[in-house]
């Protein structure tokens, strides 16, 4: 029975090669060559998939990557499923799996299809217009409903296996598009010595010649047959050394400054891919100059019930006959409203299959070649005629046409005519996506009825049916001409003169929009888009509805918004919306063309940058350490900091109250070392710090340090972190670690940009200087024995004191510090030497009871003693006044930056957020981090405003209660008042406190 | 990705720089005369032109300088770039109305 179906020889295939393959879990054979949607159509199917909103049977449109009906799922294991590939664009291997889509619980019994008896209700919109009431239904209801209702493919549910790989390269002509086109203008610019780079999306060469036929085509270039120009073409390039070839390779993408994304797929097609090798490949290629030979798709016509199974675009039914040598069907009818599809009706009624009729949309019949040839075989034609509509509910079963006279009035009676394939074609389309990408300007021809390339914004040019050329003779000449006007652009001498631009095209032809219908027709749905099932009267609907603008009836209707990203729709959709309107069509104007051309795998954007490469990582030199010491995670920016040290048993609770405990108790040693550490040095360095940071640095001796404020010369804090004065000439800064690089770069902007007269360099050492941060009662006792060349006593190291010595025999910048409120010191050593003086330290920390903690102890003791962290209690939002850190402003300086800003009234208000502390009323409970608070307690009809919001909150071992820091509105001015935090569990009451929890005289900082 | 072409290292693909916003805009001189709208204006008010824009880029990965360009915002094509304190080529600005030829 197949057999009918297929041809016994001729076209592309080898049927020496049967392959078996799976669809909808039944057993076919193809042959390789085969595409999924060609093999299917050979073993006579023609039911490919349910529509996205109606359910409505559809089978195949096109034979290319304009198809969008025949979306299947393929399989090739239970991690390796792709949803929503375009059969027709699936190469056949032996043992493919693939199955139908968005339809339950079959293809031809599919439940959803009662959707379309629901079609009066649910026009264009009208998910703007229903399910508004109730509000709730909407979450609990309508949405999941919906969503399990609509949409083509299920996506995959495990990580994608393969891998996927990248490559830059670079050439003087990049050709998209092996066509005749693309192929002379590739061999035009190699044979001047450019260096090439042609791709095509398909897997072999030739383009439109492929759709020819191998028996009987008279196709002519530059004198000899059209097959044999192709193969000699085909191998010259091959062969020749400054050419790439890349098959299977789309161009999806077109970027600024001639930079082009490809996508080239490189193991699908296998029937076993080797997994060790890379599935695609994505290609960025910075070319001097770009020819685009992308060709043109055929447009479908709009007629009343146009979407049934067995309705194809006529080239499509060439190319499958042609190409694949299978017959789309046996009782043929053609409508057109061009020439070129008569081709398609000789070549079927060749290979057997019987033409009832061709049906041409046009007044008057065409003298054309292919008109002649047909009315030779002896082919009916009818000529003025539209369609009313078809019939067939999992097949076309017939067609009825009339002819229309001039003022559309019938001029005969409607017929029926019964068949099994209706082919239709209402002209070529340019593919002008890359162009308009390239943000080239598109202008309206209107003899052609096309958009086409006008004014280029890049160096690129457009040759063939891509800009309007479309006889196969002209095609090879534009795209020779373009291809030695590309090499002599990107410089290279062009031996002959370049040959003349062909004549443009002689013959007009096609039709836009829907097809007139006489008055009174009865109204069936005709399909605009198919993917997203827009009929022409949802975009009538959108017009009348007052939409104007081709985006908003784009968004509207989703005309154009499904996968094939309306390429057999939105010329037609535009003719319908501007014929609606009555303005020209350039005037509606094209939507935004966007990459990709094609739908690319996520996993060819990723490339390598997965799992561990992702994101580069960060580590301290004491990593491993902490590591191999059961310390846990967190991410800091790229860094690794330790958050805890659990001791076998312990959670994080329990480990961080006991590290709390220990260095308020005996000493900690922890890891600063990835906060930012700056250099500034220079004759102008403190000039330079006095105009960055607020504080006043001139009186800052030498061997002192000082709590340092950044702020953005909005006002606002922007980072904040001890400063020591090193020399006359020399600052040590030291930043958060999330600020490090901003820090930096806003200190440049000025250096570089405001300030260049002032004589001052910054270097980053953030990565130079291990920091081990040793804090507690013992920190001098761990210490003492270890340093050289420094007398640390209390006496002669005072609190905020730096200096250079060495410890363990190594560098040592030792700064007395502490983020804790305890005794502390921060021992600065090049970072090679770090971990050894960890270790050395810690060792010599035993008999003191030293306890290594991380950085959620670190937030605790800080929030303890109220010391702000910026990016958590300070947003850039937070104003020094609001943090309560007024005092570290140098009131005399003239200017700083953020100085300006400050005095705007705004900030003085009283009613700006400050910081306070919360005590909760139940001292265990802790309050959630960015938890707001509420003046009183919520009742259900009246929302309270808030007036702030928890920035650290923690439960405090040292104090055995919950503490938290936050930022209320007149925060200072509310102190022992009673609010209410807003918590998943209810409002829990808070008494506004001091941020400063423990040790408010700060004797503790002298151990 | 774009081509940029840094005034000191020559051209270098944009994953070096970062962008810089507006260029020509001094920091007031003496801020304390400014009123709160002048130093709003400072602060916030950027040009949004369709067309030439005079901005800063700076080559983070490259030589940590900063420089002048200016760029097309319709096709991103820069017309110059120039070093930190000249002003924009006079030639450049002339020639940067009309269509590319």
């Amino acid at each position: 029975m197949s057999r009918v179906f297929r041809t016994a020889s001729g076209g592309h295939i080898d049927r020496r090669r049967p392959l078996h393959f799976r669809f909808d879990d039944r057993e076919y054979t193809g042959f390789a060559g085969d595409t999924l949607a060609s093999a299917l159509l050979a073993n006579g199917v023609h039911l490919f998939g349910r529509s996205f909103k109606y359910h409505r049977p559809r089978g195949l449109l096109g034979a290319g990557p304009e198809e969008p009906n025949a979306l299947v799922a393929v399989c090739r294991d239970s991690a390796r499923v792709t949803p929503n590939v375009r059969a027709t664009q699936v190469e056949l291997y032996d043992g493919l799996e693939a199955y139908s889509q968005n339809r339950w619980p079959s293809l031809a019994l599919d439940f959803g299809a009662v959707s379309g008896l629901l079609a009066p209700f649910i026009p264009a919109g009208f998910y703007y217009k229903t399910f508004m009431w109730p509000r709730d239904a909407w979450r609990r209801l309508y949405e999941p409903k919906i969503r399990a209702a609509a949409g083509l493919g299920r996506a995959p549910e495990q990580a994608d296996p393969d891998t996927y790989a990248n490559r830059f390269a670079h050439c003087d002509v990049l050709v998209v598009g092996a066509g005749p086109t693309g192929l002379a203008a590739a061999a035009a610019a190699s044979a001047c010595g450019a260096r090439v780079i042609l791709c095509d999306e398909q897997p072999a060469l030739g383009g439109s010649l492929l759709s020819e036929s191998t028996t009987h085509s008279d196709a002519m270039i530059n004198g000899e047959p059209a097959d044999r120009w192709l193969a000699s073409t085909v191998r010259m390039l091959a062969a020749h050394p400054r050419v790439r070839v890349l098959t299977r390779t789309t161009g999806f993408g077109y970027f600024p400054h001639n930079l082009l994304g490809l996508n080239q797929r490189l193991s699908d097609h296998l029937a076993r891919p080797d997994h060790n090798q890379p599935r695609e490949r994505q290609w960025q290629v910075r070319a001097k100059e770009v020819v685009l030979a992308t060709g043109a798709l055929e447009r479908p016509l709009v007629f009343p019930g146009n979407d049934r199974p067995g309705i194809l675009l006529a080239g499509a039914a060439r190319t499958y006959l042609n190409r694949y040598g299978a017959l789309a069907g046996s009782r043929v009818v053609v409508v057109t409203a061009c020439d070129a599809a008569y081709q398609a009706a000789l070549d079927l009624h060749r290979a057997g299959a019987s033409i009832k009729a061709i049906v041409d949309v046009r007044v008057g019949s065409s003298d054309g070649e292919l008109p002649e040839a047909a009315r030779r075989a002896g082919l009916s034609i009818e000529t003025q005629c539209t369609v009313l509509g078809t019939s067939g509910r999992l097949r076309v079963r017939a067609v009825r046409i009339q002819k229309l006279d001039a003022s559309g009035e019938p001029a005969g009676p409607a017929r029926r005519i019964r068949c099994d394939l209706l082919l239709m074609s209402g002209g070529l389309t340019p593919s002008v996506h890359l162009f308009s990408q390239s943000r080239g300007k598109l202008s309206w021809d209107e003899r052609l009825g096309a958009f086409l390339p006008a004014q280029a914004a890049e160096r690129v040019r457009s040759a063939g049916a891509c800009r309007g050329v479309f006889s196969l003779d002209s095609a090879v000449q534009d795209g020779a001409h373009a291809g030695l006007a590309a090499a002599q652009s990107a410089g290279l001498s062009v031996a002959a003169s370049l040959p003349e631009l062909p004549p443009p095209e002689s013959s007009a032809s096609g039709v836009l929009g829907a097809l007139a219908q006489p008055p009174g027709a009865r109204a069936g749905k005709a399909f605009v888009d198919w993917q997203n099932d827009v009929t022409s009267r949802d975009l009538t609907l959108a017009a009348r509805e007052g939409f104007r603008s081709i985006e908003h009836v784009k968004r509207y209707t989703t005309t154009g918004m499904a996968t094939d990203q309306g390429k057999t729709s939105n010329i037609n959709a535009l003719a319908i919306v501007a014929r609606e309107l009555d303005k020209p069509m350039p005037q509606v104007g094209l939507t935004t063309f966007r990459m990709p051309y094609t739908p690319v795998s996520f996993g060819s954007f990723a490339g390598f940058a997965r799992g561990e490469l992702f994101d580069p990582v960060r580590t301290t030199p004491m990593h491993d350490w902490a590591a191999r010491n059961g310390a846990v995670f967190e991410d800091v920016g790229l860094w690794k900091r330790a958050r805890y040290f659990p001791r076998p048993g312990e959670g994080m609770h329990a480990a961080v109250a006991r590290e709390c405990l220990a260095v308020r108790q005996h000493c900690g040693i922890f890891d600063g070392s990835t906060l930012g550490k700056i250099e500034v040095v220079g004759k102008d360095a403190a000039t330079f710090m006095n105009r960055m940071y607020v504080n006043a640095w001139t009186n800052l001796a030498v061997g002192r340090c000082r709590y340092g404020i950044l702020l953005r010369d909005d006002g606002f804090i922007y980072d904040d972190g001890v400063v020591a004065r090193k020399a006359d000439d020399r600052f040590h800064v030291t930043t958060t670690t999330g600020g490090a690089a901003g820090v930096l770069a806003l200190m440049e902007d000025y250096r570089q940009t405001e300030w260049s007269d002032l004589n001052v360099w910054l270097t980053s050492t953030t990565e130079q200087w291990a920091v081990i941060a040793v804090q507690g009662p013992s920190a001098r006792r761990v210490l003492e024995p270890l340093v050289e060349d420094i007398d640390i006593s209390a006496a002669a190291m005072p609190h905020m004191s730096v200096a250079r010595g060495r410890i363990c025999g190594v560098p040592m910048l030792l700064m007395r510090v502490s983020f804790t409120g305890e005794l502390g010191f921060e021992v600065n050593v090049p970072a090679d030497f770090g971990l050894a003086v960890w270790q050395a330290i810690h060792t010599a920390g035993q008999e003191h009871g030293i306890t290594p903690y991380g950085t959620e102890t670190m937030h605790v003791l800080r929030a303890e003693k109220g010391y702000i962290i910026v990016g958590q209690d300070a947003d850039g939002t937070v104003t020094p006044d609001d943090a309560g850190l007024w005092w570290a402003i140098g009131r005399s300086k003239p200017d700083f930056v953020g100085k300006r800003a400050l005095q705007r009234p705004a900030f003085a208000s009283p009613y700006r957020k400050q910081l306070v502390g919360l005590a909760t009323r139940d001292p265990q409970c802790v309050l959630e981090e960015g938890a707001q608070i509420v003046p009183a307690r919520q009742r259900t009809a009246v929302r309270e405003v808030p007036i702030g919001h928890v920035t650290s909150s923690y439960h405090s071992a040292i104090l055995g209660r919950s503490i938290a820091l936050a930022l209320l509105v007149s925060g200072r001015s509310r102190l022992g008042e009673t609010l209410y935090v807003s918590m998943p569990d209810g409002d829990i009451p808070v008494q506004v406190v001091s941020p400063v929890f423990y040790d408010a005289q700060g004797s503790r900082l002298n151990g | 990705m774009l081509l940029i072409e840094c005034p000191y290292c020559g051209v270098r693909p944009e994953l070096e720089f970062v962008y810089g916003g507006q260029a020509h805009i001094a920091r007031p001189a003496n801020p304390a005369a400014c009123s709160d709208e002048q130093w709003a204006d400072f602060l916030y008010w950027r040009e949004n032109n369709k067309g030439v824009h005079a901005e800063r880029w700076r080559h983070t990965h490259g030589c940590a300088r900063f420089f002048n360009a200016l760029r097309d915002t319709t096709t991103d094509h820069f017309i110059a770039t120039y070093r930190v304190g000249e002003r924009p080529p006079a030639a450049a600005l002339e020639g940067a109305s009309g269509s590319r030829s």
